[in-house]
């Protein structure tokens, strides 16, 4: 008897014990593949200097022959086109993990698969999962670094802007009548038809959403509550779906109206014809996405390639081509290195842009998580 | 000595179940490392109220309604001659469907009742009816409708030994001695299936309670329920540093499974005595 | 019990009733993955179920980890409860109690705490979706342990283990030998439930972002509907058929071991 209680206390004690630690750190094991033949140590490159010029920049991505991403959808923002290309165009293979991953899903991949040779490359975070989680990312310059506008960079550049867009309201012009402002949506012809890309107390484009409603009905990035009484009316009416909108739903007709970035919206049209993106001219709402490296990236010279490759001129056209509007775009439309035609076809915004900093963020976050769940259920 | 051949077993465990249970549950009670009760008052904050009052909500209707049609087809059954085909038949699908849950269930009711759902289209063909409305089915009604499909034959599994358990002989016995078919249900054989029904249906009730599968493919905006806020801790983008509620609210699920389970347990006694 | 002509109908309409509840959304699922967008009817769904690569590599480590499981299942189960009734029998209620256990704490509760674990796992085998079949163990272990137990107690194990030893056999050619041939029905029992959980789990894979059968179903399900449904529906007709044979296993062993009495 008195065997079996040494047993089960020895038991408990190794569950506590064990409960405590963690597995030691892999000290960067796989940093082997980032050796190369360079010479260079690629993980703390900060330029393409630091490799000997872009050609030994190549040449290193090359020899470690992949590339992981994480969370990019094809249909974003012209995605899918990116990654061929680079893929193509520099022989490296491009793994793309979790195409429908938040922001937050590729920090925690990075986390989980610390030193292993699955762990993403490279980020591409929405506003506050970057701002929390610089400490994570290495600093890197690429050649187009001075192009970029201050207000769209670290200055050591461990994060950049790379692409952004507007929020709007993208509708099927042959379902729904014309939208000519956020009112219209809570009228009767829009029962059952508004959808909002994703939950805002989880998902960056829904959020921005959220403001886009609120700096509409008197609100502003500070005080978000008309946005949700918005969304409170929209629901109480029968309008709001409660579905996350794709490119299935809208072709199926289940989801017509669709709140969301711009470029998004516009990869809708795409599959639709009659498809129409709308941006309410007393509420623009704009948002960036920040591009970082992993600064365990498995493939320290392939992602800096892959970042050089993206603030190129073919890498910020591609992106254009998405409907996105890149970060570069200013500079290059200044030396006629941007496509125009895409420039000019994208669609009319004016008004004062709003772009929430990260503390009004962190408030209105914080308020709707404590609302939403009330308001719309 | 012998009790050392359990250890491979025991050590298992322990790994692979009994830490990560105590990781929640100290995790619980801290913030960044360093103890703290902040994550426990935010259990009682609005939201995890509201989700924890959903689940409970859901949990108890699916619990209840399981058990009531469940209990009815076990009695269909149990009338049915023990080999005929029709009650091996009835035995084997349910327990089938009792498993058949998570993303397989989602999809089978989105086929059925979604906006393009072979009910919804027939129903808005040939009735003009539509049954989808504003999307219903990715909410907590929803949930409930979809629930009792594995609810009503987990049901079926757990009580039918019970009702079969209640003896033809003790029929007889009261009939022969007077009692009318009323009286025998209400005096005898419901008094000897209640701890059973209850045991079952509070069976039901944590089934549905730490269901997760079904909810995370069929809801994919709001967090009605306190397993969907785990979720939501744990992937959110935009309001950060959430892992410490998700541990707060997986010590608030373990609480709630296990009073529950405990009370299944002295139930289940209670029953036994009987079906012996 | 007479059966009126009235009790007869209402038992008939309410069993139909059931029926159509149960049995609808299979139909629809059938039929909404044979849907072509003109109202004809396309195979085209279930044709990607083999084409499209996501898919096929999902159901392949989803197969794969169901092997997995049930070996860890049965090489951490038997010889423990064998030696439990053999030599530990006051350990009987301990060990019954911890594989009941999983029943209690949910699976998303063990995959919210397991991260620790897991980056020892991850450190010591190495990253791979195949290191889930550790956690799966755990999670059939209640369902198995039923099965293998009601089969222990229809042989006398320990009668059978005393003439084994007897005659000179070591305790692994006791359990491998003498004990495991006998609880035959019993296995398949605990191995068929187990690999219908493990084809199923959705919980523990999507929140470590390993990409088993259930979560590529449900990735897909945002872009090919159809696929997802038909895929859904395959996976179900695959758990349904283990389950009927299981049931036609255990028959089998009864009847046999009725007729030699």
């Amino acid at each position: 008897m008195r065997r079996k209680s040494v047993v089960q206390a020895s038991v408990a004690v190794a569950a506590l014990l064990l409960t405590a630690c963690a597995a030691p750190e892999d000290d960067n094991g796989s940093g082997d593949s980032g050796d190369g033949g360079s010479g260079t140590d690629a993980a703390t490159a900060t330029s393409a200097e630091d490799f000997g010029g872009m050609d030994a920049l190549i040449e290193a991505a090359q020899e470690e022959g992949e590339l992981n991403v994480i969370a990019l959808p094809p249909d974003w923002a012209n995605y899918g086109e990116i990654i061929e290309t680079f893929a193509e165009k520099y022989d490296i293979q491009v793994n793309s993990a979790q195409p429908d991953g938040a922001s937050q899903d590729e920090i925690n991949a990075a986390q989980q698969l610390e030193g292993t040779d699955r762990a993403p490359d490279v980020f591409d975070l929405g506003q506050s999962v970057a701002l929390a989680n610089t400490d994570m990312f290495a600093p890197y310059k690429v050649e187009t670094f001075e192009e970029i506008p201050e207000e769209f960079k670290d200055p050591d550049g461990a994060w950049v802007n790379d692409y952004g867009g507007y929020m709007s309201v993208g509708y099927d012009s042959a379902e729904v009548p014309e939208v000519t402002s956020l009112d219209d949506l809570l009228g009767a012809d829009f029962k059952g038809k508004v959808a909002l890309n994703g939950d805002p107390t989880t998902a960056g484009a829904a959020f921005s959403g959220v403001v886009m409603a609120a700096v509409a009905n008197g609100g502003s990035a500070d005080d978000v509550a008309p946005g949700l009484e918005y969304f409170q009316e929209l629901n109480d009416a029968g309008n709001f779906l409660p579905v996350d909108p794709t490119p299935a739903t809208v072709e199926s007709g289940q989801t017509p109206v669709v709140i969301d970035w711009d470029y998004l919206n516009a990869s809708l049209a795409e599959n639709v014809s009659g498809w129409e993106v709308f941006v309410p001219e007393e509420a623009v709402i704009a948002g960036y996405y920040f591009q970082a490296i992993n600064a365990d990236a498995p493939h320290p010279a392939a992602a800096r390639l892959w970042q050089e490759f993206l603030y190129s001129d073919e890498g910020q056209n591609l992106w254009l081509k998405g409907g996105a509007r890149p970060v570069r775009g200013e500079a290059m439309a200044e030396a006629g290195t941007i496509d125009q035609e895409l420039y000019d076809a994208l669609p009319e915004v004016s008004g004062e842009p709003v772009i929430p900093t990260n503390e009004q963020t962190e408030t209105a976050a914080a308020y709707l998580s404590e609302n939403w769940a009330k308001a719309v259920g | 000595m012998p009790s050392l051949g359990l250890l491979p077993f025991l050590g298992y465990l322990t790994v692979f179940l009994i830490v990560p249970t105590i990781t929640v549950i100290v995790g619980a009670f801290q913030v960044d490392g360093r103890f703290s009760l902040v994550n426990i008052k935010t259990l009682f904050g609005s939201t995890a109220m509201h989700a924890l009052s959903n689940s409970m909500l859901l949990s108890a209707a699916t619990a209840v309604i399981g058990a009531v049609l469940g209990a009815l087809l076990c009695y269909l059954v149990v009338n049915a001659p023990p080999t005929s085909l029709f009650r091996r038949a009835v035995l084997s699908i349910s327990g089938v469907l009792a498993q058949f849950g998570g993303v397989t269930l989602a999809f089978a009711f989105i086929a059925t009742l979604g906006f393009s759902g072979v009910l919804t289209e027939l129903l808005r063909s040939t009735l003009n009816v539509d049954v989808f409305g504003s999307g219903w089915l990715f909410g907590l009604p929803g949930l409930i409708l979809v629930y009792t499909y594995f609810q009503i034959p987990l049901m079926v599994i757990v009580f039918l030994p019970a009702l079969e358990g209640l003896k033809p002989q003790w029929r007889e016995a009261a009939l022969s001695i007077g009692a009318t078919p009323r009286q025998y249900w209400l005096q005898v054989a419901i008094p000897l299936l209640r701890p059973a029904f209850l045991g079952a249906t509070l069976l039901l009730f944590a089934n549905s309670f730490a269901a997760y599968a079904t909810a995370a493919a069929l809801v994919s905006q709001g967090q009605p329920i306190t397993v969907l806020l785990i979720r939501a801790a744990l992937t959110s983008e935009i309001v950060l540093g959430r892992a410490d509620l998700a541990f707060a609210l997986a010590l608030e699920m373990i609480v709630v499974v296990a009073v529950v389970m405990v009370a299944y347990a002295l139930l289940l006694r209670r029953t036994s005595r009987w079906l012996r | 019990m007479r059966q009126t002509v009235l009790g007869r109908t209402v038992r008939g309409i309410v069993l139909v009733l059931f029926g159509l509840f149960f049995f609808f959304p299979l139909y629809a699922m059938l039929d909404f993955s044979t849907r072509d967008f003109q109202g004809g009817r396309t195979g085209e769904a279930w044709s990607q179920l083999l084409q499209d690569p996501t898919l096929t590599s999902a159901i392949i480590a989803s197969l794969v980890l169901a092997l997995l499981t049930v070996v860890g299942m049965l090489v951490l189960l038997v010889p423990t409860m064998v030696w439990v009734r053999l030599r530990v029998p006051k350990a009987k209620r301990l060990v019954e109690f911890l594989c009941l256990l999983p029943l209690t704490i949910p699976a998303l509760v063990i995959v919210v705490g397991m991260r620790n674990v897991y980056s020892w796992v991850g450190y010591l085998v190495g990253d791979s979706i195949y290191t889930l079949a550790f956690v799966y163990v755990v999670l059939v272990l209640p369902f198995a342990y039923r099965a293998i137990d009601n089969s222990l107690s229809t042989i006398d194990v320990v009668t059978l283990s005393e003439a084994a030893r007897s005659l000179g056999a070591g305790w692994g050619t006791v359990i491998t030998r003498v004990v495991v041939p006998n609880i035959g029905p019993g296995l398949l029992s605990a191995a068929f439930v187990s690999v219908a959980l493990v084809l199923g789990e959705y919980t523990i894979a999507s929140l470590t972002n390993y990409e088993n059968l259930q979560v590529v179903i449900a990735l897909l399900g945002k872009s090919e509907a159809r696929t997802s449904v038909a895929a859904s529906l395959a996976t179900l007709m695959f758990a349904m058929v283990l389950l009927l044979l299981l049931s036609y296993v255990g028959r089998g062993r009864s009847v046999r071991e009725g007729k030699s009495q």
